[in-house]
């Protein structure tokens, strides 16, 4: 699905090759500071490589339309983007910025019950906590139904029975959907135990990629 | 109905009492401003008199080219002041869409103000066309400033939820939307204000002069309500060109944000 060569980003990521699975659950694991978020968002073209190819199905970054690219293959950055607005509004932000078909609240109950997020949808999303901010991005991604989920860190701020729930309801949406999940995470545990293939960085190069 | 009582040297100078009062004031409390205030006062002084004779020269000698040349010299001074005026860092591309905004914006207004509104012949009439500019130049001005600060502050500020956006899918129209409509109603709102207290807590200059030389009210005000509305336009329009071109000063074309750090 990703093929990158010899992509160079500032002093920061140095990567000789690396392939990147269509349909697979892939984790990204390293230190922090390590370049795991950076490599996220040279895939999501947030930023373009200094040099190098990094190629999105055969076709190389650079020649697909950054918008349409993104609608593609959703990030989910570490902290959670909270818009003004209730937890509804949240959910349904990201099909308006992509351009797609609103759902009715069914689905967004769904979507919501995925998440473990026991809440109204009418409730300020503000004024949810940390966790609960971070599940809310989450579903908002999800509902997007995107062909490629990248996240950094979606569980960085759950407690380790919520963060098993609901990678593991993560794991289970993109395997029956035929998503390719692309996810950074802290955890080797999570790695381990979810992932088809783990790859990990350190000091901004591909240290091993290995599959589980 | 007579003109205007003309001032006489004496006259003038008994004005001057209320900068000494200020100056008594200051210097009894202890307040340590008597330097900036003599020095405002002269200022204002010469730079007004200074004013008077060219504006007596330039109406005496009527001539396109020195109207041109004074509207000219205001847009290049407002612009500068915007420059200096907001704290934020500039980049380059945005100062020329600033520039750009405050051109287009103030002289379609104060042609069509001029020409179709009041209907001045010749077109370049100084005694309208500078006082008139002068206004929509200023207030356009002002609004700007207030808008280029909120758009570049909203877009450090919020530049999470703007990638954010961008992640999702947004274009960078989308993204930047809501910062966008901030800057842009911040702009426009110190105009609107001013509309709703008019004619009840002040009298505005342009009016209070013209009365005082001894128009009717009714033509004052006639003038007045006009030069209210060309403002607002000229302020809308202003601020509506920049935040529509200033926000892609803040994205390259490959749709990603161009912010540092």
């Amino acid at each position: 699905m990703f093929t990158l060569k010899k992509v160079k980003y500032k002093d920061v990521l140095n990567i000789e090759a690396l392939t990147i699975k269509k349909h697979k659950v892939t984790c990204i694991v390293g230190q922090s500071g390590s370049g795991k978020t950076t490599l996220l968002r040279l895939l999501n073209k947030l930023i373009s490589c200094d040099s190098g190819k990094i190629t999105y199905k055969n076709q190389a970054l650079k020649e697909i339309d950054s918008v349409e690219l993104r609608r593609d293959l959703v990030m989910l950055p570490q902290a959670p983007a909270i818009f003004s607005g209730s937890i509804k509004d949240n959910l349904l932000i990201g099909l308006k910025f992509s351009e797609k078909p609103l759902v009715a609240d069914e689905k967004l109950l769904e979507v919501l019950k995925l998440v473990r997020l026991k809440k109204e949808l009418s409730e300020d999303a503000e004024k949810l906590s940390g966790g609960e901010k971070q599940r809310l991005a989450l579903g908002r991604v999800m509902l997007m139904e995107p062909e490629v989920l990248l996240l950094d860190e979606p569980s960085s701020a759950l407690d380790e029975d919520t963060e098993h729930m609901i990678i593991e309801a993560l794991v289970n949406y993109s395997k029956e959907n035929n998503k390719t999940l692309i996810m950074v995470t802290h955890s080797k545990k999570i790695a381990e135990q979810f992932s088809d293939e783990i790859i990990e960085i350190k000091d901004g190069r591909v240290l091993n990629q290995k599959e589980v | 109905m007579d003109g205007v009582i003309n001032l006489q040297l004496w006259q003038m100078a008994a004005a001057y009492i209320f900068v000494l009062i200020l100056l008594f004031i200051v210097r009894a409390r202890g307040i340590s401003r008597e330097k900036e205030i003599i020095v405002s006062s002269l200022r204002m002084t010469l730079q007004l008199i200074l004013t008077g004779y060219i504006l007596v020269y330039l109406f005496n000698n009527i001539n396109p080219l020195y109207t041109i040349i004074v509207i000219a010299i205001m847009e290049v001074f407002a612009i500068y002041n915007i420059f200096k005026r907001v704290k934020s860092k500039l980049s380059k591309s945005l100062k020329r869409i600033i520039a750009i905004s405050m051109l287009c914006g103030t002289l379609s207004s104060l042609i069509y103000f001029l020409l179709v509104v009041i209907n001045i012949s010749p077109w370049y009439d100084p005694r309208y066309f500078i006082p008139i500019a002068g206004m929509l130049i200023g207030n356009s001005m002002t609004g700007i400033s207030l808008g280029v600060t909120r758009l570049v502050d909203g877009m450090h500020s919020q530049k999470h939820l703007v990638e954010a956006a961008l992640m999702l899918g947004a274009t960078p129209k989308m993204a930047a939307k809501e910062i966008v409509d901030n800057s842009f109603d911040s702009a426009i709102l110190p105009t609107i204000n001013s509309m709703v207290g008019m004619g009840i807590v002040f009298l505005p200059g342009m009016m209070t002069g013209q009365i005082l030389s001894g128009t009717s009210p009714v033509t004052a005000i006639e003038y007045q309500i006009a030069i209210m509305l060309g403002i607002l336009g000229s302020v809308a329009l202003t601020v509506i060109l920049f935040v529509q071109l200033g926000y892609k000063t803040f994205f390259n074309e490959e749709s990603q944000l161009m912010i540092d750090g």
